[in-house]
């Protein structure tokens, strides 16, 4: 078995052997297609990035050097950079800006970027969106958060999903816009909003009717993963029936939120997200204060009885949510947007652009369904 | 009604963010490279050479197996071009190869179509990813993607000049395909005979405006290996499958009564470097190139040549949609069309069949009529012939009861002539009556 290692800038090829065979040949009229599997040349090849043999009497040099695809690869995405986009979505005062800066460890959020001496409730729902730079041991990532201040502020809140939606929307048809574009850029900018965090205040009974709409809605175009905010006012175990309760009811109304069932790939991918299906929502604290704690700095909140460890996981669950969100699967966030998210909507797109053109040119329904394109 | 507002910092869109402590974003390359691992490479090489140039051989040695078992069938007129794809693994990795070699090339009496099936096959790959990026319930993600990455273009080790097929065929491929130019079998040639061998073909390729690829060097980790490389194309390279014993240990090369070329060494030729630059270091970049040049520019030249148009902004999914839903309706008319015509034969071509079977159904009746008359003509002949048969019977009949009625009248009348008479029928026998 052979491990990847990145930090020394080279792969490690121990113990990697050759394997083949033969799955489909033939473009043209001298085929030979049986399929023939040969003995498996075992060769212990050890060797640094280029191919540097081990040497010694016995080595084999049938090391090709395939695997150094996997640095190559690596090169190449340090390079480019990465770009992520995350939604916040709730009532004010929750803590939504608290726990992006958090979880990023610097002032990202718009309250921070944008000065605004008195912070006014909008009497409409706005979206506003900031992007960083930020940079961690030679990785470049585009950072930009998308505020929704006024979400559930009104005294009538009906159809307060909708700007959201239009506005993830906006961003999948700015994407395909760019995508079918003759003269094409050689990397799409991706303003697609890969996550929504969406903040349930901690009243410890059950989802308020806008928290089901908003999420049964939405979780249909976005990865939605909800988090119980400010959650230094439930005790654990009325957190724990509360995170009960809100499952149960996500459940029963449908609701799929992120990571969804559907989506994993196999088995390994399943066992890990039954896990964190069973950990959702996550009750969180934010803070961007640090305090001395046992002689450690540490980020969190200090109150007459006590101080709240933000990333301490017997405290709050910020860490199991940052690891989430940003450790583990921010990759696979970013593909089940594109590959899934976006995929649907385009397909909508498509065929509501035939249809629509179809009819103004007399083309029967029955002849569009019949093809794909 | 929501507002939309983009708020956007100085600079080109976004700022420089100072981190207060391990975030863990650093994580996202090996994220990324996890997921590509799950998913499996692949990478398609095409190998375009006259024939015996060592091909094959030299595929065997790049990638350590013996992908054929016999040699390629060379019966066939013009160029073929043969793919075969393949499942490699080394440690993690999995690998989809795909070798596409051409097979004939440089064969012919006229070579002037020898490049069309090489550029048409290129193209057809192209087309295939284009086709499965337009369809509207597409699987971009899961797709076996066949478009070559990288042409090993094998230069026959004549020690002159590249030879005019060889110029002609590398122009039309240098704006589809990545091409790298090697020196086939080069242990034919001297050390000093190779290099003013690569000279001149580097000046030729230049001086023909043969856009080779080059390795890359904007990325500071492996710029100064690249752009050493590109200074040593095209690579002299020996394949050999083959291990001989140089002191204690087995190595690839190629026996001669003269001594051994050794494949590895590299300076014997250039093998080593070829396979560190089109496997260890360049694969993804060669991959990366034949998406966002090659690909690009095909799929710019189809969809223009289709008719689209990248007009005004406000216009721009319609004009997409609506020319392609235009030209799909004039072609879903022309098949119906053609469905129609098609309809019409058929019904044409019953029509005579029928009319040809009624002929014939027709005539036979006449025949079996005409049989029938025959029979009856010849039945009532007969029976014509059995009734004069029987009148004569009959008259005969009553022609010997009318004699033996006049017999015995004269019996009784004179009774001894009668007798002599008798006598005389009894021994005429013809006149006995029982």
């Amino acid at each position: 078995h052979c491990g990847a290692t990145g930090g020394e800038g080279g792969l490690v090829g121990g113990g990697g052997y050759m394997k083949w065979l033969e799955v489909n040949s033939s473009y043209s009229s001298s085929a030979m297609s049986e399929a023939v599997v040969p003995d498996a040349t075992v060769s212990p090849a050890a060797g640094g990035p280029y191919g540097e043999k081990a040497g010694g009497p016995g080595v084999d040099f049938s090391y090709v050097g395939i695997d150094a695809i996997l640095e190559q690869m690596r090169r190449k995405a340090m390079k480019q950079g990465f770009e992520l986009n995350i939604m916040v979505v709730g009532q004010s005062g929750l803590g939504k800006s608290t726990l992006m800066n958090t979880l990023f460890k610097s002032k990202v959020s718009r309250k921070s970027v944008l000065a605004t001496a008195q912070e006014k409730i909008p009497k409409t729902i706005e979206i506003k969106s900031v992007s960083h730079d930020i940079e961690e041991k030679g990785v470049r990532m585009k950072l930009t958060v998308i505020d929704t201040p006024g979400f559930g502020d009104q005294i009538n809140n009906e159809n307060c999903w909708q700007p959201i939606m239009k506005f993830i929307n906006d961003q999948y048809e700015a994407y395909l816009q760019e995508e079918i574009n003759i003269n094409r850029k050689k990397r799409i900018p991706d303003s697609r909003v890969h996550c929504c965090i969406y903040f349930i205040p901690p009243t410890g009974h059950c989802l308020r009717p806008l928290d089901v709409e908003f999420m049964r809605r939405l979780s249909k175009v976005v990865n939605i993963v909800p988090v119980i905010a400010k959650a230094d006012t439930l005790t654990l175990e009325e957190r724990d029936f509360f995170k009960k309760k809100i499952r149960e009811e996500l459940r029963a109304n449908g609701i799929d939120v992120y990571p969804q069932k559907e989506f994993d790939e196999d088995a390994e991918d399943r066992m890990i997200n039954e896990k964190i299906r069973e950990m959702i929502p996550f009750a969180v604290v934010g803070s961007d204060q640090e305090y001395q704690v046992n002689g450690r700095r540490l980020l969190g909140r200090k109150t007459k009885w006590g101080t709240i460890e933000v990333e301490n996981i017997a405290h709050c669950e910020f860490a199991y949510l940052r690891d989430l969100l940003i450790r583990t699967h921010m990759q696979n966030i970013k593909d089940i947007t594109s590959s899934i998210h976006y995929e649907m909507y385009r397909v909508r797109r498509l065929n509501e652009n035939n249809t629509v053109v179809a009819h103004a040119n007399g083309v029967p329904e029955h002849h569009l369904a019949a093809h794909e394109m | 009604m929501a507002s939309t507002e983009i708020a956007r910092q100085a600079g080109e869109g976004a700022r420089a963010v100072p981190l207060a402590g391990h975030v863990g974003f650093d994580s996202m390359p090996d994220q990324l490279v996890n997921k590509s691992v799950n998913h499996g490479f692949c990478f398609n090489i095409l190998c375009v050479g006259e024939t015996g140039l060592g091909k094959s051989t030299l595929m065997d040695t790049l990638f350590n197996t013996k992908f054929e078992g016999e040699p390629t069938q060379h019966n066939q007129p013009g160029v073929t071009l043969k793919s075969n794809t393949y499942e490699l693994q080394e440690s993690n990795v999995r690998l989809k190869l795909t070798v596409v070699n051409t097979v004939g090339f440089g064969d012919q009496i006229n070579k002037e179509d020898s490049y069309k099936s090489i550029v048409e096959f290129i193209d057809a790959q192209f087309e295939a990813y284009l086709q499965e990026e337009l369809k509207i319930k597409r699987t971009l993600h899961s797709y076996h993607d066949t478009r070559i990455h990288a042409c090993l273009y094998f230069i026959a080790p004549t020690g002159h000049s590249l030879k005019s097929l060889d110029l002609v065929t590398m122009k039309k491929l240098d704006s589809k395909v990545n091409i790298i130019p090697i020196v086939a079998k080069s242990d034919a040639i001297s050390k000093s005979e190779l290099a003013k061998f690569k000279i001149k073909i580097t000046s030729e390729l230049v001086s023909n405006g043969v856009q080779i690829y080059q390795f890359p060097t904007d990325d500071e980790s492996v710029a100064e290996i690249n752009s050493t490389m590109n200074s040593h194309l095209p690579f002299a390279v020996v394949g050999s499958t083959e291990e001989v014993k140089i002191g204690n240990k087995m190595v690839k090369a190629r026996q001669y009564p003269w001594g051994t070329v050794q494949v590895e060494n590299e300076n014997h030729c250039d093998f080593v470097k070829l396979r560190e630059m089109l496997i260890r270091v360049n694969m993804e970049d060669l991959r990366e190139q034949t998406h966002t040049r090659h690909y690009e520019l095909y799929r710019r030249c189809k969809l223009e040549e289709m008719g689209f148009k990248d007009t005004d902004p406000d216009s721009k999914p319609f004009s997409l949609q609506e020319t392609y839903e235009a030209k799909r309706n004039e072609f879903m008319g022309e098949l119906q069309k053609k469905e129609e015509e098609m309809r019409q034969m058929f019904v044409q071509r019953v029509k005579e069949k029928e009319a040809e079977l009624k002929e014939a159904e027709k005539e036979l009746h006449e025949k079996f009529d005409r049989l029938k008359k025959l029979h009856q003509d010849e039945k009532k002949k007969v029976e014509d012939k059995k009734k004069s048969l029987d009148d004569e019977l009959n008259m005969f009949k009553q022609k010997k009861t009318a004699a033996e009625l006049l017999h015995n009248q004269a019996q009784q009348a004179g009774g001894s002539t009668t007798l002599k008479r008798d006598k005389e029928r009894k021994n005429n026998p013809w006149l006995c009556t029982e």
